[in-house]
């Protein structure tokens, strides 16, 4: 397996503040704050949102589940990934599970960079990235009282192959 | 009786406990279920006993196993004491 075993444990690797999947209300402007340094010209966050529709139906509820310990995990590697790939200097990234109503953030995902472009490849990477893989699963609740489990992805059994790091151009 | 076969090797015959997650977990009404494996047995070979399953037999399609946190081809081997999930489709964000 070409598992990346060095950002598995509990330390998150060096420029990941926080990946971590919790239980806990999230704030993405707390985590932004925490981020950066007077090198970074460019810091943003992206929140998702629990909406209050979905294919027509009105959505009362998301109910996350996870597989807590193999999550944190994997949203270490995603976020460490981010970084090399991007040139992103820091990241952010936590992933709430539970009963969430509209408009509850179900993920928050902070990146600090020197420019632009690189702060937002390591977030749009991030979103993909573990909608891909991370073990998390959501059941729709909706307003007539019935729910069903939203269908996803099969996850990859191999990691993305090293990139270089890239993205340095200026932003 | 004392459980002596796993540390003394003298059966090729061992307990998994498989984690079930989302909607088999539901389904299943368990966290997690026992079954019986082999030595020298593969993922294939714990897909195949997992789709013998009454009720998880019947909702496998698309989900993946991870060992040990890390989610492994058909091919790898199942050991005693790995931490085995079956996973089903991922959906987060």
């Amino acid at each position: 397996m070409t598992v990346a075993g060095s950002v598995r444990g509990s330390e998150p690797p060096a420029g990941v503040l926080v990946a971590e999947v919790t239980r806990d209300e999230l704030d993405g402007a707390d985590l932004l704050r925490r981020l950066g340094s007077q090198s970074d010209g460019a810091v943003l966050v992206f929140e998702g949102r629990v909406r209050d529709h979905n294919s027509g139906r009105e959505v009362v509820a998301l109910h996350y589940d996870a597989y807590r310990e193999m999550a944190d995990d994997v949203l270490r590697e995603i976020a460490s990934e981010a970084l090399q790939k991007s040139g992103a200097s820091s990241i952010g990234v936590r992933h709430r599970v539970g009963s969430l109503a509209p408009p509850c953030v179900s993920l928050v995902v902070a990146v600090a960079a020197a420019h632009r472009r690189p702060a937002y490849e390591a977030s749009s990477y991030v979103i993909e990235e573990l909608k891909r893989r991370l073990p998390l699963w959501k059941r729709e609740e909706y307003a007539d009282g019935t729910s069903r489990w939203l269908g996803g992805r099969t996850p990859p059994v191999s990691q993305p192959d090293p990139v270089p790091s890239t993205g340095r151009e200026l932003g | 009786m004392a459980d002596y076969r796993g540390s003394l090797g003298v059966t090729d015959r061992f307990e998994v406990a498989v984690r079930l997650f989302g909607q088999h977990r539901e389904l299943v009404g368990e966290s997690v279920i026992s079954v019986e494996f082999h030595a020298g047995g593969t993922v294939a070979d714990l897909r195949k006993t997992l789709a013998a399953h009454p009720v998880l037999g019947a909702a496998l399609d698309g989900a993946a196993v991870a060992l040990n946190r890390t989610y492994q081809p058909d091919d790898a081997p199942v050991r005693e004491g790995d931490e085995v999930a079956v996973i089903p489709p991922v959906a987060g964000g």
